[in-house]
Formats: C-alpha cells, structure tokens, sequence
C-alpha cells in the first residue's frame, strides 16, 4: 500500500550555493583576504576596469584576479602583464559564476601561491545583467558596471543587479557626450532601489573617476585586511 | 538559460535532502515558492525542470510553484507598496527609495510530497 507523505522544507533554493560562498568567504576571511564580485552586461568594461585597476594598484596591494568571463586566453594574458595571478575559470555554457567554480579557483591559486601573502581578490563574473546578482561567490562586495551606452532605463529592467550592488560604476564616460543620455536619470534609477550603494562615473580610457574608484577599493580592502589597518594607524 | 543552473541547484538540494532520508522515497511533488523580485521565470523553470529530471530520482515529479509579489516597506509612510517592476520602485506617495523588501525576493523549496509504502500491517507471518 502507498500513503502519500508531506515533507516541510524551508530551504532556500540557493542553500547549496550559499553555502559554498560562506566557506569560500570563510578561506578569504582567514587568509586576510578581501573577495569583491565585478559583474556588468557583456562588453561593459570589466576587463578593461580591471586593467586600469591592476596597473593603479598592483604595486600597493597584492591581487589576484579570478577571471570567469574570458572570451578567449587572451584576456588572462593581458591581465597577467600586470604581474599577478590570474586564475582562468572555464564556465562552460553557465551564464554566471558560482560558488563552485570559484571555489575551484582558489584551490589552483592555493596550490601555487601563498594564499596569506595576498589582500584583494578581483571576480570577473560572466557578463549578464541578471543571474550573477543571485549566485554569491564568497564576495566581500559586489561591484556593478553599467555603461552609458545601455541606456538609462537598465537599473529598472535589471533591478536585481543594481539592488545587490555595493559600488555602481557608471562606465565609458568619454562616450556621454556622443549619446543621448542624462547621467543625472541613471543615478536616480539606481537610487530608486539602491539608496546606500556608492556611485561613480568613470571612464577607463581618459581616466575620469578611475581616482575615485581606486580610493573606494583602497577603503575597503583596508577595512576587511586587519595587517593593512596596522600598517596605516601609524 | 539561467533556469538551467537555477535548476541544477534545485535538484542538488533537493537530492541532498532525499539522500540523508532514511530510505529512497518516490517523490511525487515539489512546491517552490518564487518571488517575483528574483530571477528566476516560473515558466521556465517548470520546462527546464521537466527535461532535466528525466530519468532522475525526480522522474515524473510534478513541479508547483507558488509565485510571491514585490511588496516593499516605506519607513517615511510608514506603510507597504507594491513597486511596479520595470518602471518604478521608489514608494509613490513619498517617492523614498526601495528599501525594505517585505516579500518578493523568496526563492524556496517550501515542501516536498512523497509516498512510501506502509508496513502498518503485515501481511503475511514469516515465522509460519
Ligand atoms: N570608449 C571607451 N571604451 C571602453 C571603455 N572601457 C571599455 N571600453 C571598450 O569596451 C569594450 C568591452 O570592454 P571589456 O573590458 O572587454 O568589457 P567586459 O566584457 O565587461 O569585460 C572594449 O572594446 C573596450 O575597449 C571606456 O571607458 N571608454
Ligand atoms: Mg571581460
Ligand atoms: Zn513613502
């Protein structure tokens, strides 16, 4: 005879992601480690920003970068110029990076490296607006690209995206004044949402904000990395 | 395409959880429940369900999800709304961000029903 049970769950249907990311977090929070989650639609800047980034910082803070958006090895390789780890994740056909997969990032970079030695790892997540937001990694913060060229009307299409986000770049500012676009409108879709996140405008290719948004990853890594608060107390 | 991975996730808590049953239950039946503040499109998620449970544990389970609407908090009114999703969200009487999600963001595996067979009676004396 067959009797029909019912089974109360309660499980979030992340549960197993979830977890991954808070045991990736766990092995960055013990290493002295900062995790931020750089995600945008494709061709936004990522790549580019991290570019910038690495060549702004790589002497001051020591980075490792986990690349999940690659579109061939090359871009690792150009990353790799700036003289830090670059971990290539090959994603497959997923449209987002999780938990896993990053997971099986860090433990190639363990394997080669010294985790402890390092401060700041930089995520290219895979370009999309949308699954990204929802699979944590093991991040600190997630960073959102949007670039002028999108339109204003994204962070209300891609809400998700730019509710989550702790840092909004507003991208390729050079290209504004070639568009119709109203910078001031994007800022209040954000805000619409996202009353806490900080907002900047940058531009990789004249440099614009780029100050900005070094001075915003500088705070935090000094924030979460406890040897780099003794180093700048005194 | 990210029902697939949504899916995948599903079916490894759902494994997960079938696996540390005492035995190997048939699942008949799993009810999600899904905000509409999330990414995941009902619709999709029912097809890519069906495919990848085929032959699976999950073979001919039938999925049934219960969807959950954008409803948000405003602190200045002191009262909830519903954001219209894709044109606005601040709160319309105060125009105050979008701060305090009350329900929407759900993406959970609510309950699971499964039959068993019985051993209440038995049916035959094995010591005959
Ligand atoms: N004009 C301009 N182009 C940019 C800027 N940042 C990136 N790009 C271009 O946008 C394209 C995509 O950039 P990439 O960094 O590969 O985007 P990703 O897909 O987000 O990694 C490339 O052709 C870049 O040269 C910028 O600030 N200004
Ligand atoms: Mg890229
Ligand atoms: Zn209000």
């Amino acid at each position: 005879m067959h009797q029909t049970f019912d089974a109360a769950l309660g499980i979030n249907l992340l549960h197993a992601n979830q977890q991954g990311a808070e045991h990736n977090r766990a092995h960055f929070d013990r290493w002295g480690i900062i995790c931020l989650n750089i995600m945008s639609s494709p061709g936004a800047g990522k790549t580019v920003l991290l570019e910038r980034t690495l060549a702004a910082l790589s002497e001051e803070l020591k980075i490792v970068v986990i690349e999940g958006d690659m579109t061939t090895e090359l871009d690792a390789d150009r990353l790799r110029q700036y003289g830090v780890p670059v971990i290539a994740i090959n994603t497959g056909r997923s449209c987002h990076l999780d938990s896993k997969m990053v997971a099986g990032g860090i433990h190639q970079f363990e394997h080669l490296h010294n985790p402890s030695d390092f401060n700041l790892v930089l995520v290219e997540n895979v370009g999309n607006l949308v699954c990204p937001a929802e699979f944590e990694v093991g991040e600190h913060y997630k960073v959102a690209l949007l670039s002028v060229t999108e339109g204003e009307d994204k962070p209300l299409k891609y809400p998700l995206m730019f509710q989550e986000a702790d840092c909004l770049l507003i991208t390729k500012m050079d290209l504004a004044p070639y568009l119709e676009i109203d910078i001031s409108r994007i800022e209040a879709n954000i805000r619409q949402m996202n009353p806490h996140a900080t907002i900047i405008s940058v531009s990789a290719k004249t440099g614009e904000g780029l100050e900005i948004w070094l001075n915003w990853v500088r705070s935090v890594t000094r924030e979460h990395v406890p040897e780099l608060q003794a180093a700048t107390s005194d | 395409m990210h029902e697939t991975d949504m899916t995948k996730a599903l079916i490894v808590t759902v494994k997960d959880w079938w696996e540390s049953q005492p035995e190997r239950f048939k699942i008949s039946s799993v009810h999600l429940i899904v905000g509409k503040f999330t990414c995941v499109e009902p619709v999709s998620l029912q097809f890519t369900f069906e495919v990848q449970t085929r032959n699976t544990f999950l073979d001919g389970a039938k999925l049934i999800i219960q969807e959950t609407p954008l409803i948000a908090f405003c602190h200045r009114c002191q009262q909830e709304y519903q954001p219209e999703i894709g044109i606005q969200y601040a709160c319309p009487e105060c125009k105050s961000p979008m701060d305090d999600i009350r329900s929407g963001r759900e993406l959970k595996i609510d309950r699971i029903e499964y039959c068993a067979e019985t051993t209440t009676t038995q049916t035959y004396a094995p010591n005959i």
